[in-house]
């Protein structure tokens, strides 16, 4: 255990918890908004499996990181079309649409794969960026100052969610549609349009969110996200549909993740238990989950589809 | 009435006709004469050029000498969705049925009974479960894995090297455990993180940042979500040792070698036995001496010459038993 507490080592874990909660942050952020306007969305996995992939095929095709995430964003948006159009306008089940959702990225995004790409080829991975002065800090220079752009982003559009959620005029028609749909019409706020930007910014963010993890890997293959979007939605509920909560959560995450990855490699855990330690992050998360249930609330209006008949 | 008893008459003469060149192109049994034409059928759990375990008997199968008509079901790790693909194959008279996974073996003990004129083929699995339809393979991995890790163990100036796997299982482990007893014999210290995962391929690139962090300069790892740790590699410019399929194309100038598995050498003697009606209940092993693991080292590399005599040196003990 002491060769773990060391300076080299707690950095290094520090950078990777951040690494592997940048993408669970960007998808649950987005979930956040959406089901603060009272839409659940399960196909979060399934549009950044749709980015990722098309996020990749960009870099392959044109060496672009940047052109990549635009790429990953504007399919995160055209899912997002989609997923309003079935769930505000045709108010279908959003738990069902959402795997729909999943299952169709899932598919194609792999379809796409075996028909532009077949084998998996390696593509440059985001370059860190050092931010002057705060990169040469001691301890906390390296995991924090010294990420990519696109982790630089997730945690920056936190406080941006907050301030969008809690002192805009849009926050709080989202907030509403979210409570009381009815009432909210009531006083002439349109839940549909609200709805529907909310989805929009939430698959946004989902799209984003497979560009970070495609570009922080430099690889893609079928199945990339091996389930992230169904953590990131538990996240929501982990972190009480609070930007911040949700923060922590992908921060937990990540760091659970990253301490039992080096506690292998030190041989801290035995091989013999390794496969049992690797499932401490959901147990970690559905603990969390069954201790703040009790404490938080979900949007009264949650899955609830909105009509005026 | 005239009329349509003269359309009823004319689609009995078609359907008659068709009947009768079916009759005629069909065979009246499923068994091909030796060495000729078969259909075949992968069910495979990961995608079919994975560059590991699935893309390894997809190249197999298509490097056999003889007529395949192929067919593939792929990345069904979900095993009832693998027992779906396997039995409908067997329904639509496949000839042979690949189950190419460990985990498919509870599903192929129900199904393989019901089409006693199918021949299935199972792996990694050491034993038939006693089903005369089923021929069963595995690889010693370890064989591999120790020259892999001879090799890793005389390039590396840390003496730290780090293992990156998936569930302690299968190939997988002998190949691990074959690479340790080879490093370890050459002086080096093995880390092992197996991160419960075939497909993660975040977990496996964090799994190696974090025995870079400890040292490791140099790399290996099994299963098809290694992809991520060979991006870490190449990211860090430590040597990578591949295994399953050839994964040069990775890195092209950090890949020393791979361990190839070549499952056509088991697969042509299963055949040759099929022609013969012997339609399963026997176990094969892929190894060094048979031809079915080969070493095959990257020209992009620079290996010392002394080191790739010592891995030469292993091989040759390894395939003399």
């Amino acid at each position: 255990m002491d060769d773990f507490f060391t300076t080299s080592v707690l950095v290094a874990t520090a950078a990777a918890a951040i690494r592997l909660a940048t993408p669970y942050l960007l998808a649950a952020l987005g979930e956040t908004i959406g089901q603060r306007s009272g839409v659940l969305n399960l196909g979060v996995d399934g549009v950044m499996l749709l980015s990722a992939f098309f996020a990749y095929w960009t870099v392959l095709s044109t060496g672009n990181l940047w052109l990549a995430a635009l790429v990953a964003l504007l399919v995160g948006l055209i899912m997002g079309v989609i997923y309003a159009v079935i769930t505000v306008f045709f108010e279908a089940t959003q738990g069902i649409s959402g795997i729909g959702i999943f299952i169709f990225g899932l598919g194609f995004s792999d379809l796409m794969f075996r028909q532009q790409v077949g084998t998996p080829k390696p593509v440059p991975r985001l370059p860190s960026v050092n931010i002057p002065f705060l990169a040469d800090l001691p301890y906390v220079g390296e995991p924090l100052f010294q990420r990519s752009l696109m982790t630089y982003l997730a945690f920056g559009l936190v406080p941006l969610t907050v301030v969008l959620l809690n002192k805009t005029t849009f926050g709080l028609n989202v907030r509403a549609v979210g409570e009381n749909p009815q009432a909210a019409d009531s006083l002439g706020v349109s839940v549909e349009r609200t709805r529907f930007a909310a989805i929009m910014i939430g698959n946004a963010f989902a799209g984003l969110a497979g560009a970070a993890l495609v570009l922080q890997l430099g690889i893609f293959q079928p199945n990339l996200t091996q389930g992230m979007g169904f953590i990131a939605v538990a996240l929501v509920y982990f972190g009480a549909w609070r930007p911040w909560g949700v923060m922590g959560g992908a921060l937990l995450y990540g760091v659970v993740n990253a301490t039992v990855l080096q506690w292998k490699a030190l041989g801290i855990i035995p091989v013999s238990i390794s496969d049992l330690a690797g499932m401490a992050p959901a147990i970690l998360t559905i603990g969390a989950l069954i201790l703040l249930a009790r404490r938080v609330h979900a949007p009264a209006a949650l899955t609830k589809p909105f009509s005026r008949h | 009435m005239k009329t349509k008893m003269r359309f009823t008459a004319r689609l009995f003469a078609v359907l008659g006709a068709f009947a009768l060149l079916a009759t005629a192109c069909g065979g009246d049994d499923d068994t091909p004469e030796a060495g000729g034409a078969l259909t075949v059928a992968i069910v495979a759990p990961s995608a079919s050029d994975d560059l590991a375990f699935t893309q390894s008997m997809v190249d197999a199968v298509n490097a056999l000498d003889r007529e395949i008509t192929l067919s593939i079901t792929d990345g069904t790790f979900i095993v009832e969705e693998a027992a779906a693909a396997i039995r409908g194959y067997a329904e639509d008279g496949i000839n042979v049925v690949i189950a190419h996974g460990t985990q498919y073996g509870a599903s192929l003990a129900e199904i393989a009974p019901d089409f006693p004129d199918t021949t299935f083929i199972w792996g990694t699995a050491t034993d038939t479960q006693g089903l005369d339809n089923v021929f069963a393979y595995h690889p010693a991995a370890d064989q591999g894995g120790y020259v892999n890790g001879v090799m890793a163990a005389a390039i590396s100036t840390t003496g730290v090297i780090g293992v990156v796997g998936p569930i302690e299982a299968g190939d997988a482990v002998a190949y691990i455990n074959g690479f340790v007893e080879g490093a370890e014999a050459g002086g080096a210290t093995v880390n092992v993180t197996y991160t419960g995962s075939f497909g993660d391929v975040a977990l496996a690139a964090e799994a190696a940042e974090a025995h870079i962090t400890n040292n490791a300069d140099v790399l290996t790892g099994s299963a098809q979500m290694v992809v991520g740790a060979v991006g870490v590699a190449v990211s860090n410019d430590v040597p990578w040792f591949g295994t399953q399929a050839n994964q040069t194309s990775l890195a092209p100038n950090l890949v020393v070698a791979s361990q190839v598995y070549h499952w056509e050498v088991v697969l042509e003697e299963m055949l040759a036995l099929r022609d013969s009606g012997t339609k399963g209940g026997q176990a094969f092993e892929l190894n060094m001496a048979n031809g079915g693991l080969v070493i095959e080292f990257n020209d992009g590399y620079s290996l010392p010459a002394d080191v790739k005599a010592a891995a030469e040196a292993a091989i040759a003990e390894k395939s003399a038993g």
